[in-house]
């Protein structure tokens, strides 16, 4: 058993690739029969690991959810800012110039209005919520625009654990939201062409969000949606920290 | 070379990351600013410009896309070290949060859409394209 358990410790970073790899299969799954793809698997998943995460937190009571448990150690260095970091600068990758320049002055708009929106909305929320400080602000109205935003924001300001984790928390009932909620909402805000799908995937920005919700709307609108919905999270991570912290700071104090 | 990509993408993190460190510094806050930003705007105009001049091939390319593909499940990783125990305590405000940027978002969706004039919606799906669907 022991000889069994430092394998595992060992390989902490090959462990948690076969974990994460069974919890997408797992998820795909439950995807497939129990909401017939409306949710989708990668929401599904993410879920499951915050639930791990609650799990791993409670038996523990460490601060790195699943990745207290020593055998999962590696989901920390997975999941942590580097790769992350690494990773989501790898989305940004075949992004072509010239499908930016067709999105054009709505969809850049949609993005930049996008991201102030979702903040500003996170932020009163938060504020409703007792927080005062600007760095807690901050982090929760940048969940509020993707769970990515949020811990990109949180780091750099430098937010607690339990901030960053309710910033993910946020940022993942928005994604959940808009997968359910958007077709139930096209028909009021005239989410039936190419054009309002580009303003919609720059407004709510969560790409597993906007392309599940127009899948289940009108598959053609999928792309449109996607496109402008991959710059919102970059946009994002470049204004969460800078421009609107700062302006934050300025309003709150502190 | 697969690496080259990897490597490609891994300057363009690092590169990003001094830019976001050094404006931090610049604009007096204690916080990387934008490094994650910068960085993927590089990428997108250096992975262009070689494109263009046909220095960046299909095995370089698969480097990048790798890590593209990684990105859902290393978000999952995080989420499942994320401290949520003591998160949920503070449940009912990620739900309004995340609510709130639905719906505020959403409101201005036919707004937005009108810049530049309005868009016809388009033809009902046939009988064919719904059972692909």
């Amino acid at each position: 058993m022991d000889r069994f358990v430092s394998v595992f410790e060992d390989n902490n970073l090959v462990v948690a690739f076969a974990v994460v790899g069974a919890l997408m299969l797992l998820s795909g799954w439950l995807s497939r029969k129990l909401t017939h793809g409306r949710l989708q698997g990668s929401a599904i998943a993410i879920l499951l690991g915050l639930g791990l995460a609650y799990w791993g937190g409670e038996a523990t009571g460490g601060e790195d959810g699943l990745a207290d448990y020593a055998v999962f150690s590696g989901l920390g260095l997975m999941g942590g800012a580097m790769l992350r970091d690494f990773a989501i600068v790898a989305t940004a990758y075949g992004v072509d110039l010239r499908e930016i320049r067709r999105a054009g002055l709505s969809g850049a708009l949609s993005i930049l209005l996008g991201v102030v929106t979702s903040f500003v909305a996170g932020a009163v929320v938060a504020a409703f919520f007792g927080y005062t400080d600007a760095v807690s602000l901050a982090t929760i109205g940048s969940g509020a625009a993707t769970y990515i935003v949020g811990p990109v924001t949180g780091t750099a300001v430098g937010a607690s654990s339990d901030v960053i984790a309710l910033s993910v928390a946020a940022g993942l009932v928005k994604s959940v939201v808009v997968m359910v909620g958007t077709p139930l909402i096209a028909p009021l805000i005239g989410l039936n062409n190419p054009k309002s799908a580009m303003a919609f995937g720059g407004l709510l920005g969560t790409t597993s969000g906007v392309a599940g919700g127009l899948a289940a709307t009108d598959k053609r609108l999928v792309p449109y949606g996607a496109m402008t919905a991959t710059f919102y999270t970059g946009v994002g991570c470049l204004l969460g920290p800078s421009v609107l912290y700062v302006t934050l700071r300025a309003i709150v104090g502190g | 070379m697969v690496l080259y990509g990897v490597a490609a993408l891994a300057v363009c993190l690092l590169v990003g990351t001094l830019i976001g460190e050094l404006l931090g510094v610049a604009v007096g806050v204690d916080a990387n600013v934008g490094g994650v930003g910068f960085a993927m705007i590089m990428l997108v105009l250096v992975t262009h410009w070689l494109r263009g001049k046909g220095r960046f091939p299909e095995a370089t390319a698969q480097g990048v896309l790798f890590w593209s593909a990684m990105y859902i499940p290393i978000v999952i990783a995080m989420a499942a070290t994320q401290n949520v125990a003591k998160a949920v305590t503070g449940g009912p405000m990620a739900i309004l949060a995340g609510l709130a940027a639905l719906a505020a978002g959403a409101a201005l969706v036919p707004a937005v859409a009108r810049i530049g004039g309005t868009a016809e919606p388009l033809p009902p799906l046939t009988e064919h394209e719904k059972q692909e669907a």
